[in-house]
């Protein structure tokens, strides 16, 4: 349960960052940060205490496993992760390469 | 870079790139697989450019060479998934036999599933590098 | 063989042959997409004429045992149905417009990429069977439209695409916390096998709160106020075949589709009517505060925006009635804006593509030079503000009916009200844009090219027939089925798994 909370903790970091940030490096950062935590969620979801590593090779065991489906998604969360932060870092270079900043308030040309 | 960097990268580029094929190729046996070993290959690349610098890399390696290989990759991933539907079955089915558990030849289509993910990784991450640090800005791909 | 997966393998293949195909001939990114979007739009058609059943199919062949599912689903049934074709009529009409709008932009064969792996996204969600399938797919459509939104790569594009990926990129976030609750809950991802024990668990407490992760996340992706932040921003600056496909399909798929799937067919929305009071709620506050923003605006797209922000209200307001004829109502409204939205959103980018300007002070009389434009836009805005022959009309006076039915009638006053308004706003568009004086700069102006004019008459003829739907026959075969499927709640888990 105490895991659950920290990793919580560290979604409301990401969070934090997101919206509070002026900097886009830094919102991109705290985006990290959240699909990080949620990744330890998901992880600790499918954890079995004393349990070992999902190969089953021919010989079946009763021997206790953990849930290898969640490390599967979460393979799959992270890739999905990858691309997403590599297209918003390549938006920010380009930001940069117009306003000459990363600076939220300063990044205003749109009304509303 | 200095000339010892060069040199170390110059040995030790090959074994990384080793170490991640044989990671692909092991995929369906132990942990890693397409993605894992993709990033090692794709890292390697990326120590190559840290050591030589993005000029000498310009020279040696065009853009398209990553967009081909991603396109190739993901395209030999979508072809091999289409199989069971060409053998008049569902899509995604295991066309190959199964073979024994161990086996490096087993686990039907899934070791060249791998094998396409490979490319594809290594390739996207590259490509993603290459634009990052090697281009300049407002630079044609 | 399976036709289903059909819908995500195709335009899969066609978005990965795309770059290579490209290089060999430039025209022929042009042919490839076309015939991708054609074919999904005839496919589209063929799902409706193979009947309602529900049917499954089982990736790898893998079939479930003693019906407890252990492989990846795709579920098809009405409501799927329902919204393939409109995914993919609406997908057609913009790859044939964007033929010629596209010239304008440097690199096509990228754009026919991106934009054919946002169908596939968009096929994949409404066809998953299962949470994480729908998330995938979800993140896949969302990737694409990020990029696509800034095509143009100038500085308000990017700006607006950056917003557009932090408030998604949060949403998903959201999402993928509350699919890791949910898995934590019920020890399953398949919708249908979750439904079933979901409803063995009674009130659990994690119910609620995997509830209020879904919710958020998805009426970000839906853009509902108070989570609307960045559509008026996203909308407007896409390029205009990426605008109609964004607010005719896009947040209606990500949105509203979760929403339905998830609160009426899994949880079940009569085990926790609190989560209807919360659709009304978002819905009206987003009818009213979406038409009102509207009104103040003088950019061409951006008021379209708004006003999608308002029509989605409606579609939200009514699911939340929670009355068949409510619901009724909410998916002819839905399929209605889709057809008039990304009508409007079209003429739009005709107008921008011939006078490069969308700001409605400096526009006037062009409907005298682009007559087809005008006469279309016309056509769409009588829909979208509910004047009689068209469909817009007969969806909210039944939106109306079913508030006036439950006993809203406050609320049904305000749907009047909002309606109203929308007229308003939308006869300033017609008389600040189209009518009125021609300004001397536009005497030169000419009919927008050829493949744009038809793909605007094609949905200009769609919009006018809407009204249509409502014939028994047509009822039966589009409109029932789905709003059978999204009434019937729980037994969405009896069908899927059978028996």
């Amino acid at each position: 349960m105490i895991l659950f909370i920290l990793a919580i903790l560290l979604f409301l970091i990401g969070l934090y960052g997101v919206l509070v940030k002026r900097n886009l490096i830094k919102m991109i950062i705290g985006l990290m940060i959240m699909e990080y935590a949620v990744n330890l969620i998901f992880t600790l979801v499918g954890y079995r205490s004393g349990g070992t590593a999902p190969i089953v090779t021919d010989s079946i065991s009763s021997v206790l496993y953990v849930d290898p489906l969640p490390q599967a998604l979460v393979l799959t969360a992270i890739v999905i992760g990858l691309g997403t932060t590599a297209l918003a870092v390549s938006f920010a270079v380009r930001i940069f390469e117009k306003y000459d900043t990363f600076d939220v308030r300063k990044i205003r040309k749109l009304r509303g | 870079m200095t000339l010892i960097v060069k040199e170390i990268t110059r040995l030790m580029v090959p074994s990384i790139i080793l170490l991640g094929v044989y990671v692909v190729l092991h995929g369906h046996l132990t942990p890693g697989g397409g993605f894992a070993g993709g990033v090692l290959i794709a890292g390697s690349f990326a120590l190559m450019v840290l050591a030589y610098g993005s000029e000498e890399t310009k020279r040696e390696i065009k853009m398209w060479h990553a967009t081909f290989g991603e396109s190739m990759g993901i395209f030999l991933f979508w072809f091999l998934a289409l199989m069971g539907v060409i053998q008049g079955t569902h899509f995604f089915t295991n066309i190959l036999a199964k073979g024994r558990t161990g086996d490096l030849f087993s686990a039907g289509i899934i070791p060249l599933c791998n094998i396409a993910i490979g490319i594809e990784v290594a390739a996207a991450l590259f490509a993603i590098f290459f634009t990052m640090a090697v281009m300049r800005l407002g630079e044609k791909l | 063989m399976n036709f289903i997966p059909l819908f995500v393998i195709v335009p899969l293949g066609a978005a990965f042959l795309m770059p290579v195909v490209s290089r060999l001939w430039k025209g022929m990114s042009d042919v490839l997409g076309n015939l991708a979007a054609l074919f999904l739009m005839v496919w589209s058609f063929a799902a409706l004429q193979m009947g309602h059943e529900t049917t499954v199919f089982y990736a790898g062949g893998w079939e479930p045992v003693a019906s407890i599912p252990i492989g990846i689903a795709m579920v098809m049934d009405g409501l799927t149905v329902f919204m393939l074709i409109i995914i993919n009529v609406i997908g057609f009409a913009v790859t044939l417009y964007s033929v010629n709008y596209m010239n304008h932009y440097t690199d096509k064969a990228k754009y026919y990429t991106l934009f054919l792996l946002m169908m596939a996204g968009l096929n994949g969600v409404v066809l998953a069977g299962d949470l994480f399938n729908l998330f995938v797919f979800l993140e896949i459509s969302a990737i694409a439209s990020y990029s696509l939104v800034a095509f143009g790569i100038g500085s308000e594009e990017l700006e607006a695409s950056f917003k557009y990926q932090i408030l998604g990129g949060t949403a998903s976030t959201l999402i993928l916390m509350g699919i890791a609750f949910f898995y934590h809950m019920t020890g399953t991802l398949n919708l249908a096998d979750a439904s079933t024990v979901i409803q063995q668990l009674g009130t659990h407490p994690g119910i609620i709160f995997v509830s209020i992760l879904f919710l958020v996340g998805f009426s970000l992706k839906a853009a509902l106020i108070p989570f609307h932040a960045w559509l008026p921003d996203a909308h407007p600056s896409a390029p205009a075949p990426i605008s109609a496909m964004l607010s005719g399909v896009v947040i209606k798929v990500l949105g509203v589709y979760a929403l339905i799937r998830i609160f009426f067919n899994v949880f079940g929305i009569t085990a926790m009517p609190s989560v209807l009071t919360i659709f009304i709620v978002l819905g009206s506050v987003s009818m009213v505060a979406g038409a009102f923003l509207a009104i103040s605006q003088s950019d061409f797209k951006r008021m379209l925006a708004y006003s999608s922000i308002s029509q989605i209200g409606y579609v939200l307001f009514a699911l939340g009635l929670g009355t068949p004829l409510g619901i009724l109502g909410a998916m002819f409204h839905l399929i209605n804006h889709a057809a008039f939205k990304s009508l409007l959103f079209l003429n739009s980018g005709a107008v921008v593509y011939r006078t490069n300007t969308r700001d409605l002070d400096q526009l006037g009389g062009i409907s005298q030079k682009m007559p087809v434009t005008g006469i279309t836009s016309l056509l769409g805005s009588l829909s979208i503000s509910g004047l009689p022959p068209f469909g817009g009309f007969w969806s909210k006076l039944i939106i109306i009916m079913a508030a006036v039915e439950s006993g809203h009638f406050a609320l049904a006053g305000v749907a009047v009200f909002t309606s109203i308004v929308t007229l308003a706003y939308y006869m300033k568009l017609q008389k600040e844009a189209f009518y009125g004086a021609l300004k001397a700069s536009f005497g030169k102006l000419k009919e927008a090219p050829f493949l744009m004019s038809l793909s605007v008459i094609l949905l200009a003829i769609v919009v006018t027939g809407m009204g249509l739907l409502l014939i028994p026959e047509f009822k039966s075969v589009i409109l029932d089925p789905a709003v059978k499927i999204i009434s019937g709640g729980l037994n969405y888990s009896k069908l899927v798994l059978g028996g």
